[in-house]
This record gives structure tokens, C-alpha cells and sequence, in this order.
């Protein structure tokens, strides 16, 4: 049956007309669904990669003076200047760096053979400020294991810079978890051999973390005479981008670390100019779509006669307007899947640039632009059947 | 369906000059029953296409209450419309209707997919019948209209019907096929227990009818 109505049907068809929606359409979907997926993609390289440490979390220092160099004591924070933060207005908890007060050599070995090692430092700040699974963030006395964070940028140092010129395996943090590092801790008076095992990577914390009941068990063993006033604080604040933060900070010639801002432009900027370029592609779309339905309309118009007699022997509107709502919703269905394709196809090349930059970035789900691309199908498919339905049903009524 | 009436029916073009109808339809009561044979003799001019389009649903310009079964036409929706022009109402229209770009076989075969009412076989018959057996499978673009003619009226019976409307269904055609197409439909129609109601502006078939108006 419908051989012969699409027969009729399809006389005075525009393959070019089609063909250009086919384009234009093809061009809008994946405009818009390669701007959504590469957000996607993109976005947690700069949001999901530091959970051990809030948003709302600043880290203040003293500045560095000519007169502090000398000094060791000026870049202390004394217990008068930590209260004055702790009683202004936008600070919800402050928590102290501490420091450990001996000294570090650590050292790990690399392919069984070549061993790396250095000189290093501690520091912890009270565990609450610490967003990560309690079990991993424990040290108890007599433990052999310590757990260690460290700021990202080593690794990326050590990817780019060393593992590179010494001919050595890039690490992933995966990996380098599961390797453990020798320890050995020199007080003034004794030395400990340990193991440390990292844990988890910051990106705002500019230091080695190890946790709080650590740092105390070994400064106590091993530097008991040392002051124990902190370089840097911690400070859980109501709103980051708050005036009177940097405000204060810059009448007290404190520091704020404030990579976190950083962090927030991006994403806000990301976000900008994702949404422009999916305007952009829906634009494009929506133009597209125009041009189907004015072609679907013109088609309607020029094979009106054939359809108004259709109708007097007995077909019904809906199977008049069956053959051009399957035309359009089929074209559709085609531009979503060769969009979609060339979308896997895309994303294929600009993934491993990605995994180059951010080694351990974990690629975005392709749900939110298959299901952006679903609806985007949906929606047009079901304008264009309401709309030819409706054309057909004019004609039922002679109104065209 | 087993009655058409029309009451008090007139075209809105004629409404001008209402006085000066005198007709058997027009402005009358007219009850057409399922079974009999009906001739409606029209002049040019007298509104017998207005007429045709009225019973078919096609146009609705009149003044009075033209009702299938005591119902009035105006009620019906567009489904009711459908499944009477597929099983109870049949036409054949005097501009044919039919679709030039397919072959005299594929316009009938395009009412018959939808209706399942005929076999091929059956319809073979009918174009041995009628003489066009050779143009079964010729566009109908390049056939005549008399031919034309014959195609249509296979167009209209291959459907399930209770009225068979021929609007000058032989205009174009000899006596002899005039004759032959005379009994396919009363052929059909008995078959059926259907009524025939033929309309002509002279030539018309020679049938048994059971009444002739004058429009």
C-alpha cells in the first residue's frame, strides 16, 4: 500500500532542499552535541580533581619579607593573630599547618633497581579540613605505614620532567599508590624508619599532608624543644569570593593561596563558552530545521491535488501524512546517528590529547549529549509530525 | 447507512434568488433509501456538482440539513467521515480524481490496498469486461477520458458500500460500454443490497431507476 502512496507522494521531492537540511541539520547536532560532550569531558579536570580539599577552604601565609628572611619567627602566626581571624566575620573554622621539626629522607625505588630519593618535609592540618576516607587518614603510634598526600604538580613534574630525560615509566596516581616509600625520620636525638604510602593527590594544597596525630607523635619524639606555631592556616570561610577576605588578608600582609579562584574562572569560563557554541550549533539546527519544514511544506503544497483526492477515496489524514512525517522523522533519525559517529570519532582524538594533559583524568559519560541528541530528536521529529498533520488536515478542511 | 435525506437543502450560492428554484431537491424534503436506484437529471448550472460534494463531505456551503441515518452531516468528525467513504459511500467523480502518474491498474489497486474488498482476479475481469484489458498497465495520464472513465468506475467498486454515487459516470462513453458499465454496478450494488444514484445532464445509463428527480 504505502509503495503507492509514496509513489504519489514523492513526486516534486527536492533532493537538493533535502540534502541541504541534511547538511546544515548534520553541522547543528554535532556542533551542539561536541560542545556538550567535550564540556563533559573536560569539566572535572578542573572541578572532581580535588576532593581532599572544599572550595570554601583558603590557605593564608605571611608574606615573605626582606626582614622575615632572616627572621624565624616573623613568619610564624602567633595565637593573637589567629584568634583576630578566628572573630572575623567570614571565617566559619580555622586549623593550623603544622610543620614536622626533623628531618625527612624519603626514597623509593623505581623498576626494582634505580632508586630515587630526597630530602622532604610534613606538614598536617586538623584532619576535619581533610575531605578524604577516614581509614586511609590514620596514623596511630607504632603504625608502620603513613599516609602522605601530595600536591599533583610533583607527579606532573616528575611525568614531564624526570620520568621523560631519565628514560622512566610515566606514573599514573593509580599506580603510584600502590608504590610505598622508605622513610627515615632524623631528630636531634633518634631515627625511625617507616613506610610511606600516598594516598591521594591535592592540586591546591602546596604541600606534603600527613596526618595531624602524626605530625604531633613526631615532633614530640623527635624535635620535643621546637616551637610549634604554625606557618600557614587554613580557613573555612562562608563565601571565597567575598571583598572583605582579601580585604583583611591585604591589611595584615597576610598571603592567600588562591589557586582555587583559579579553578573557578575556568570552569566559569568553560562553561561560557560551551553554552555560546551550543547556542551557536542550535542555532544552526534551528535554521536547519526551517529549511526541512519549508521544504516539507513547499512539498505539501505542490501535491495538494494528489492528497485532497487521497483523502475523498478514503485514506485518512494520518495515512496522508504518514509517507513525509517517516521522510522527516527518518532524516532525522539519520543526521542524530552520523552526528553521533562523527561525535565517537572526534572525541577519540581530542581523548588522548586530554589523557596527555591530565594523565588521570577520568573521561565524562557520553550520556548528557546522547540524551541532549535524543531530545534534540525528539522534539524536532514530533514539531515536523504536528506540523504536517496539521498541513494535511488543512487540506481535509480546503483551507489551502 | 440506510437512508440519505435532505431537508430543506440550497446551495449558499443560490440563496439570492431562492424564489426562483424549482426543483425536486433543492428546498425540498428527499428521503434516498439503501437498496433503490436513483437518476438525478440536472441542466448546466443547477448545482448538481454543489450536490455531489455536499453527500461526499467535501463541501459544506449550503443552507438546510442534508442527514445519513437521521444524523446531520455537519456532526460527523473526520473519522466518521473516513470510515464511511471506506465502507458505506462510494463515489465516482465526474473530474475522475484519479492519479495520472500511475497505471490504470495501480488506481484501482490504491483504493482496493486499502479497502481489501476485491481480488486481483476479480479485477482482471473487470477490465476484460470493459475492453481496456491492453491498458492495464498504462499511465492513466495517456489514456482518454473514456477510458479514464472505466478506470474510475473500478476505482469506486472496490469497496464495501450502501451508496454508490456516479456523477455522470458515461459522459465520454459509447452505449455499448455505457450498457456494460451499467450492470458492473448494478452488479455490485445488488450484490450488496446498495443504492445507485446516478447523476447526468443528458446522456445517462439505462437503468431500472426507481425514481428520477430533476434538480
Amino acid at each position: 500500500m504505502n509503495s503507492l502512496i509514496w509513489r504519489l507522494l514523492r513526486q516534486h521531492i527536492s533532493i537538493g532542499q533535502l540534502a541541504g537540511f541534511f547538511a546544515a541539520n548534520l553541522v547543528g547536532m554535532l556542533i551542539v552535541l561536541l560542545s556538550l560532550q567535550f564540556y563533559t569531558d573536560i569539566i572535572p579536570a578542573f572541578t572532581a580533581e580535588d576532593s581532599f580539599l572544599k572550595n570554601t577552604y583558603i590557605i593564608v601565609s605571611k608574606r615573605v619579607s626582606a626582614v622575615s628572611m632572616f627572621s624565624n619567627t616573623s613568619s610564624l602566626f602567633s595565637d593573637d593573630e589567629i584568634d583576630e581571624i578566628r572573630e572575623q566575620p567570614f571565617t566559619r573554622s580555622i586549623g593550623n599547618f603544622t610543620a614536622s621539626k626533623y628531618r625527612i629522607y624519603a626514597s623509593l625505588s623505581l623498576n626494582g633497581a634505580s632508586r630515587i630519593g630526597t630530602d622532604m618535609f610534613f606538614e598536617s592540618v586538623p584532619d576535619e579540613f581533610v575531605d578524604i576516607d577516614l581509614d586511609n587518614w590514620v596514623y596511630e603510634e607504632g603504625d608502620e605505614e603513613v599516609p602522605i598526600i601530595l600536591p599533583r604538580s610533583y607527579l606532573a613534574l616528575y611525568n614531564f620532567g624526570f620520568a621523560q630525560s631519565a628514560q622512566l615509566p610515566k606514573l599514573t596516581e593509580g599506580i603510584i599508590s600502590m608504590i610505598q616509600m622508605d622513610l627515615r625520620l632524623r631528630g636531634s636525638r633518634e631515627r625511625i624508619e617507616l613506610k610511606g604510602r600516598i594516598v591521594g593527590f591535592s592540586t591546591r594544597l602546596n604541600t606534603i599532608l600527613a596526618p595531624e596525630s602524626f605530625i604531633r607523635w613526631s615532633n614530640q619524639r623527635l624535635a620535643p624543644e621546637q616551637s610549634t606555631l604554625p606557618t600557614r592556616l587554613i580557613v573555612e570561610v562562608n563565601n571565597p569570593t567575598d571583598d572583605n577576605i582579601a580585604r583583611f588578608m591585604y591589611d595584615h600582609d597576610y598571603e592567600l593561596e588562591d589557586d582555587t579562584l583559579d579553578a573557578g574562572r575556568t570552569t566559569y569560563f568553560l562553561r561560557i563558552v560551551a553554552g555560546i557554541i551550543m547556542a551557536v550549533g542550535l542555532l544552526i539546527s534551528a535554521l536547519s530545521f526551517y529549511i526541512l519544514m519549508l521544504s516539507v511544506f513547499l512539498l505539501v503544497q505542490k501535491n495538494a491535488d494528489k492528497m485532497e483526492n487521497l483523502l475523498l477515496i478514503g485514506y485518512s489524514p494520518a495515512r496522508v501524512a504518514m509517507p513525509y512525517q517517516t521522510l522527516t522523522i527518518g532524516l532525522n533519525v539519520v543526521v542524530l546517528f552520523i552526528a553521533f559517529a562523527l561525535l565517537m570519532w572526534l572525541r577519540s582524538y581530542y581523548l588522548t590529547m586530554l589523557q596527555q594533559m591530565f594523565p588521570d583524568l577520568e573521561s565524562g559519560s557520553i550520556m548528557p549529549s546522547l540524551l541532549a541528541g535524543l531530545v534534540l530528536l525528539l522534539l524536532v521529529s514530533l514539531i515536523n509530525v504536528i506540523a504536517i498533520r496539521g498541513k494535511v488536515q488543512r487540506i481535509w478542511r480546503r483551507k489551502d | 447507512m440506510h437512508t440519505i435525506t435532505l431537508h430543506h437543502t440550497l446551495p449558499n450560492v443560490f440563496a439570492a434568488r431562492q424564489n426562483e428554484i424549482h426543483s425536486d431537491i433543492w428546498l425540498q424534503d428527499v428521503m434516498l433509501e439503501r437498496g433503490r436506484t436513483y437518476l438525478i437529471e440536472a441542466a448546466s448550472g443547477t448545482g448538481k456538482s454543489s450536490l455531489c460534494s455536499y453527500l461526499i463531505g467535501y463541501r459544506h456551503d449550503y443552507a438546510g440539513i442534508i442527514s445519513f441515518d437521521g444524523r446531520d452531516i455537519r456532526q460527523l468528525s473526520i473519522s466518521e467521515w473516513v470510515e464511511l467513504r471506506q465502507l458505506s459511500l462510494s463515489t465516482m467523480f465526474q473530474e475522475l480524481r484519479l492519479f495520472p502518474e500511475l497505471t490504470a491498474w495501480e488506481n484501482v489497486q490504491i483504493k482496493n490496498t486499502l479497502t481489501h474488498t476485491k481480488t486481483d482476479a476479480d479485477i482482471n475481469r473487470w477490465f476484460e469486461a470493459l475492453g481496456i484489458a491492453d491498458k492495464r498497465n498504462a499511465k492513466v495520464g495517456r489514456m482518454s477520458f473514456g477510458q479514464q472513465q472505466r478506470v474510475a468506475l473500478m476505482r469506486a467498486l472496490v469497496q464495501p458500500f450502501d451508496f454508490l454515487l456516479a456523477d455522470e459516470p458515461i459522459s465520454h462513453l459509447d452505449d455499448e460500454n455505457g450498457r456494460i458499465m451499467g450492470q458492473l454496478m448494478t452488479e455490485e450494488a445488488s450484490r450488496q443490497g446498495a443504492t445507485i444514484i446516478i447523476t447526468s445532464i443528458g446522456k445517462h445509463i439505462d437503468l431500472a431507476y426507481d425514481e428520477t428527480y430533476r434538480l
